[in-house]
Order: structure tokens, then sequence, then C-alpha cells
């Protein structure tokens, strides 16, 4: 608690990096109070705002705080046109899209699979080896997953999820063993392999899928025996958390806990060192006794393993069925979040978070505003990672060995 | 680049002789016809394993793999016999040996129709693999060029054919370059690896083409019903020379395709741009040394290939499609850019071997289709997964360095013996 007080004091609250953050906050700022639940009507307000957010951001930009004064910048400018977009919109139209409890909901049930395959990724390219299988892991985890709860079913009753869930595993970390043996063994290009798993989960999955659900897919029950869902009464009386928290899958608090998890074994304990020094400088780990392939094998198949729980979740406890090729570009998503995240735990939650959102926003444009526009929004993600890696918020820098196999001496 | 920058993509270069680059890997380790030998091993590998799969539901590989090869059409080739054929866009008849009108020859004009947008999608990724590059990103830039050729193919109606038709092409393709040149410049000037840019691209290129086409969208057609485009004016489609009109014959594209194989081949060994993109994938520091611009050479690989790619795109839409569905677009089996993708792999990135690599893959995906393909011996949509599967077989075996193996099971082998 005084680390956390002696660090609060540190703050420099009119430093010219600290003037940046507010010209970012009041940007928002002018947006949110077109929005519900105030739904403000005047378009003087946000202009305002948005004057100042631009204001705050030229002065600290010109004092040398290039990233947080451009954002800044932006965030005014951002601030002012969404803000006049929505008061060309109806109150109404408005209210049925701007839920925000709900949309916060969807964000987290959204944002679930792409927590477990971007911290797949994590793990496996902090070791050194780049990881463009996690879709096939992903679909794999799904198929298999739900493949083997409907199995269970007969013996293991409403609890066959559980069965599904070790089955998603087992799944996911097959295919990463593949991969695992292939890009470090072997030494193939890893992006190939890679390809290659995506390929293999795609059509596995899709053949036996149609050979044994093709006629009527997969059975309508398994909302009986999916993954459950957390019901907290206490909460649920609390106005915007409770319909929020009050009703979660369990698979979404794991996946809280997973990313705390992974940031406690990655940065405090001396394997997530061993990982790192692995994905940085294998022949350096390697001098010091620590065996790389070891090290890695372990975080590729592990990736494998946690990124079928994404896929898991999917089947057994979002939309409780299966289809071909129903991952669409979430491993890729989540790829795309270790990426935007640095390779970082947290940075990557809220990059997860952030995709999320937009795919809940994408789900509730439609109803008020049409089709189209959900349709288009799902590029954002990907667009905003585009932009992300070229540098505007950052360099973001890869595990030096990253993609590399290494060679013992 | 600043030289912060340079100097840290020096550091991250691997130290020489340790690793093989993707060059060694692919091209340049074999030549000729042993080069051969590497990749028709795969394909046996592939199809045995595959084969396994379906013994697996209780078929019988041998008769299933018939079937798909008279769903290809290339049973044509070996059914002798004295008929007549009509010289394409003429008038006169003259003797032929092959029947041209059966069903075999028309499974064959199907067979190549897939061939040729697989061809050009494989140059797609064989030219920047030549620069050190992997464009994961030829389907993205199949559908930009796809999309764009819909957009002119729809609107100058009543413009000249040949003019049409020729416009046509060069927007698809430029359409290509551009997005593959965005992932290019990314690569040259802020050093984002091409594979993340690349598959990016696809997925915003996807979800942009969706929401175009869609409900609502601006190019959907005048079918409000139906997230489809309108259908291309009828003097902008390429020119049919084989097979009837209506069915789907073969266009005219797949000259295109093979013209632009050769045009590959002249780039990479003929030329100085192609020595250039070789040298900076051999070694991108030597290069530099040289005197070469490296990010101009990966800004050109990329744009050139995704000029193949768009170029692939044009044609499928000048050729066969004529319009495009959200449904086309949104399809994630069957991708042509991926199959591309291992058709490249698989002809170790030579003209040659892309050519025949790109009729396999043709081959496969035509006999194994619901309009080819025997029912009552094999479902078309189980077919279709097996050719997933399939393909990524062949990209699995096909990146393994089989010496490395054979090496490293012997030395295995010694360790248990000892």
């Amino acid at each position: 608690m005084t680390a956390l007080t002696a660090r609060f004091e540190r703050v420099e609250w009119f430093a010219p990096r600290m003037i940046g953050v507010y010209g970012i906050v009041l940007g928002a700022l002018a947006f949110w109070l077109a929005l519900p639940p105030l739904v403000s009507r005047s378009s003087a307000l946000p202009v305002l705002l948005g004057i100042l957010a631009i204001a705050a951001g030229i002065w600290s930009f010109s004092r040398g705080e290039h990233r947080v004064g451009g954002g800044a910048i932006v965030a005014g400018i951002l601030g002012i046109a969404l803000a006049l977009m929505a008061l060309q919109s109806s109150t109404g139209h408005l209210k049925t899209v701007v839920v925000w409890s709900a949309l916060f909901a969807a964000m987290l049930r959204y944002a679930t699979p792409l927590i477990f395959a971007a911290i797949g990724g994590l793990y496996c390219e902090r070791s050194g080896v780049v990881n463009i299988a996690l879709e096939g892991m992903l679909l794999s985890g799904a198929f298999f997953g739900l493949w083997a709860a409907v199995w269970a079913h007969g013996w293991a009753g409403n609890a066959a999820w559980i069965v599904g869930l070790v089955g998603a595993a087992l799944a996911g970390m097959a295919m990463a063993a593949i991969h695992a043996v292939w890009a470090i063994h072997f030494k193939v290009d890893q992006v190939v392999s890679g390809t290659a798993i995506n390929f293999l989960a795609l059509g596995i999955t899709g053949y036996l899928f149609i050979d044994k659900y093709g006629d009527s897919g997969t059975p309508g029950d398994i909302t009986n025996y999916g993954i459950p869902d957390i019901h907290l009464g206490f909460i649920s009386g609390i106005p915007f958390f409770g319909a929020i928290f009050g009703q979660l899958n369990l698979m979404i608090w794991l996946s809280f806990l997973l990313v705390i998890s992974t940031w406690f074994f990655v940065f405090r304990t001396p394997y997530g060192l061993r990982l790192r020094a692995v994905g940085e400088h294998p022949r350096a780990a390697d001098t010091v006794g620590i065996s790389v392939y070891k090290v890695r094998y372990i975080a590729v198949i592990g990736s494998g393993a946690i990124a079928a729980m994404g896929g898991a979740y999917l089947s057994l406890g979002f939309v409780h069925s299966f289809n071909e090729g129903m991952t669409q570009g979430i491993g890729f998503i989540g790829l795309a979040s270790v990426v935007f995240g640095k390779w970082r735990p947290f940075p990557t939650w809220g990059a997860t978070l952030l995709f999320g959102f937009s795919s809940a926003l994408a789900d509730r444009l439609p109803n008020a505003y049409g089709n189209q526009w959900g349709t288009l929004f799902q590029a954002l993600p990907y667009a905003l990672t585009l932009i992300a890696v070229a540098g505007v918020v950052g360099r973001s820098i890869a595990p030096a060995a990253s993609g590399r196999p290494y060679v013992k001496q | 680049m600043s030289d912060e920058l340079k100097e840290e993509a020096f550091e991250q270069a691997p130290p020489p002789g340790e690793i093989p680059s993707p060059q060694q890997h692919f091209a340049s380790r074999f030549s000729g016809l042993t080069g051969a030998i590497g990749p028709l091993v795969t394909v046996v590998l592939a199809f045995l394993i595959s084969g396994i799969a379906i013994l697996a539901i209780g078929k019988d590989p041998l008769k299933v793999y018939r079937a798909f090869w008279n769903g290809t059409g290339l049973n044509f080739f070996y059914h002798f016999g004295s008929y007549s054929i009509r010289i394409p866009f003429g008038t006169t008849h003259v003797w032929f040996w092959w029947d041209t009108a059966s069903i075999s020859a028309q499974n064959l004009q199907q067979t190549l129709l897939t061939t040729t947008p697989i061809i050009l999608t494989a140059l797609a990724l064989a030219l920047p693999f030549r620069a050190g590059m992997f464009n994961i990103g030829g389907q993205g830039q199949y559908w930009v060029g796809s999309i764009i050729t819909v957009w002119v193919g729809e609107s100058f109606i009543g413009l000249n054919g040949p003019v049409h038709i020729v416009l046509c092409l060069v927007v698809g393709t430029l359409g290509g370059a551009a997005w593959a040149g965005l992932a290019g410049i990314l690569k040259a000037k802020w050093g984002v690896h091409e594979v993340i840019s690349t598959i990016m691209l696809n997925w915003i290129a996807i979800w942009t083409s969706s929401w175009l086409l869609g409900q609502g969208g601006p190019l959907q057609g005048s079918q409000k019903s139906i997230p489809v485009s309108n259908s291309i004016a009828d003097a902008a489609k390429l020119p049919i020379f084989w097979g009837p009109k209506l069915l789907q014959g073969l266009s005219i594209g797949i000259f295109i395709a093979v013209a632009m194989l050769f045009v590959y081949w002249l780039l990479i060994n003929r030329s100085t741009l192609g020595y250039e993109i070789r040298a900076v994938g051999f070694n991108p520091d030597a290069a530099r040394y040289g005197g070469m611009s490296v990010a101009r050479n990966y800004f050109l690989a990329m744009a050139i290939a995704g000029a193949f790619a768009g170029l692939a795109g044009a044609i499928d839409i000048l050729g066969w499609r004529y319009n495009l569905g959200q449904l086309d677009v949104q399809n994630q089996a069957g991708q042509i850019g991926f199959i591309g993708l291992a058709a490249a792999l698989l002809g170790r990135n030579t003209a040659l071997g892309v050519g025949a690599a790109s009729l396999l893959f043709g081959a496969l995906l035509t006999g194994t289709s619901g309009r080819q393909l025997d029912q009552s011996i094999f479902r078309p949509d189980l077919a279709g997964d097996l050719t997933t599967i399939i393909q990524g077989l062949v990209v699995l075996f096909v990146g393994l360095n089989l010496g490395a193996v054979a090496v490293w099971w012997r030395r295995k082998l010694r360790r248990v013996a000892a």
C-alpha cells in the first residue's frame, strides 16, 4: 500500500506528459457526452472539449511528448467528429445501440477466446517460436472439445464439459506438437509449418465434422452440458456491475486468472526468466545450462493447450455448436493482440478487450443502423493492429530470437 | 529507415552460417530434375496419409482417388479417336485425335480454369520468397483485384470490348499491387514483419469486401434481396475458346497465366531487378554493402507479387465469375490464395515447378468439387475437406528438409544403439 501511495506522490501532475493524458481524456469525454446515458444534444460542448483536447495535445507535443501529445490531438479530432456523427443520429437509435452494461458484457464474451489464443501465442513467441498456427489450434480445440463432451455426455452427465476441455487441450497439444517438432527439431521455416497446421486443422475438423454431424449438425442439447455460467447472486443487485458480472461463463473468469498468472509466471518466477532468456538470446541461455529445446517444446505445446481452451469456450461455452471454419480469424486477432500488446500479458489483455469491444459494438450496430456497418466494423481490429505495428503507438519489439531455429553447438 | 533501426535490424539478423535462409531451404538446394524428387516424395506422402483418412471412414482410397482423377478431366489425354474440331474463333473444321466435346474435356476445362489463378497466386508467393519474404497475403490481394475488377467491369457499360477488358485487367492488377505494396512499404520503412502485415491486410480485404458486397453495400447489385454484385458488362468478359459459353468454358485467361510464368522466369533469372531481389534474399546485409537498396527491393518484390495476385482476381472475374457475392469472399475453405501458397512451396518457387504444382492443385480442387466428383463414391463436401488436408500435408512436408531429417534420424538411431 505504501508503495502505491509513494508511486502516486511521485506523479508530476502538470508535466507535459500528464497534460497530454488529460487531453486524451477530454477527447474521449467529448464523444462520451453525446452518448447514453447523458445524450447531450448540443454541439457546442463536444467541440469545446475537443478543442481543449487538441490544445493540450499541441502543448505537450511541442514539449517533446510526441506520442502522448499526438494521441491527444487525434483524440480531440476524433472526439469532435464522432460526437457530431452521434448528433446526426436520433436518441432512440443511440439508446438501442449503446447500452453500456450489455456492451461490456458482450465485450468480455468476445474477448475470451482472444485472450486464450493470445496468451497461448505469448508463451510460444516468448520462447522464440513464431506461432501463426493459433487459428488452427483454436479450431481443433473447438471441434475436439465439443466432440469429447458429446462423447462423454452418456456417462459424465452435465459435467461432460470437463471431458470436453481435456479433449480440447489434447487436440491443441497434438497440433502444437507437430509445430514444435517441425520448428524446433527440423528447423523448418516457422511460418510454413504454422500455415500447414492451419490447413490441417481446417481440413481435419471439417472432415470429421461432415462425417459425424454433416447431415444434422451438432446435437442441440449441448446447452445442457456445455461450460456453465457462474451466477453471482450478491452482485446482481448492483446496477451497472450486476448486469456485467452477474452471469458470466466460467471460462471468462478463468481467462482473467490466466492473464494474471501468466504475468506472474513470465515476469516473477525463474521459469519465466528462462522462457524469456530462450526467446531473447538462446545461445546465452544454453551457455548457462538452460535446455533451449526443452523450454521451447514446453512453451509451444503448452501454447497449443491454452489456445485450444479458447476454442472449447467458443464451441461449448458460447455458441454451443460447431461449424466448419467457425473461428473466422479469431486466432489471427489473438496473434494481433500479442503484437499489439508488445508481448506483455496486461497490454495484450487490453488489446483483446479492445478488439472484443469492437466485436460487441459490431454486434449491436445492426440493431439501429443496418447490417452493413457491423460488417465493416469487423475489419477494425486488423486495421488497428496494422497501425499499431507501424509504430504509431510506439515500436513493438518482438523477442529477439523469434522465428529463428536454434542450432546447438 | 533511421540508422538506429538499421543497426537493430543488423543485430537481429542471424549470424551467418547458422541457419539456412528460406532460399537455401526451398529454391537453390537442388536444381533441375533432382530438385523435383523432394516435391514428388512430398505429394506421394500426402496422398498416402490422406488415404488413411479415407480408410478411416470406411471407403476404398483407390476407388476414391480414381473418382477424383476422372473428375479432373486429365483422362481426356489418353482417350484417342477420330474427331473434328472447329478452329477457335473461326469457322473451319479440322480433324483431331481427341474428342474436345466429351465430359472429360469439360472437366479438363474446369481444371485449367482453376489452375489459372493458382499459378498467379503461387507466383505472388514465389517472388517475395526470392527476396527472403513470406507473402501470406495472396488471398487478400486476390480479393482486392477481384473487387476492383467487378466495379470497373460493371461500370463503363458500352465501352469497346478489348479496351474494357484491358482496363479491367490493368486496374485489378494495380489494385493487388497497391495492397501488397502497402505491406512492402511497412516492411521497408518501419520494419513491420510482412507476415503480420499481410495477414492483417487479408482480413481487412475480406471484411471490407463483405461490406461492399453485402446488404446495402455500395457494390451490391440491383437485386436487393441477395448480397451479390451486378454482373460485369458482356463486352468485358474474356473470350472463351474451348467449351460452352454458358457453362463456364475455358477463357483465354490460362494463356495470360502461362505467359506470366514466363515473365516471372525472365524477371528472376534474366533481369537486373531479379538479380537484386535474389541478392537481397540471400543476404540483405551483403546486398546493402554492394550498393543495392534493400528497402526498394522489398517494396518492388511485394508490389509485383501483389500485381500477380490482383491479376488472378481480375482474370477470375472476367473469365468465369462475372460477379462476386459476399459468400464467395467469406468462404474459408478452398481459398485460391492459400492454395497458391501451397503450390509455390511445392514448386520450389521456380517457374516450371510452380506451373506443375498449380496444375496438380487445380486438378485436385476440380476433381473433388461437387460438380465433377461422382457423389455415389465420395461426398463432395468431405472431398473438399480432404483437399484441405492434402494441402496442409504438402505444406508440412515440403517445408521439411528431407536431408536434415535423415541426418537427425540416423543420429538418433546411433544414440539408441550406443
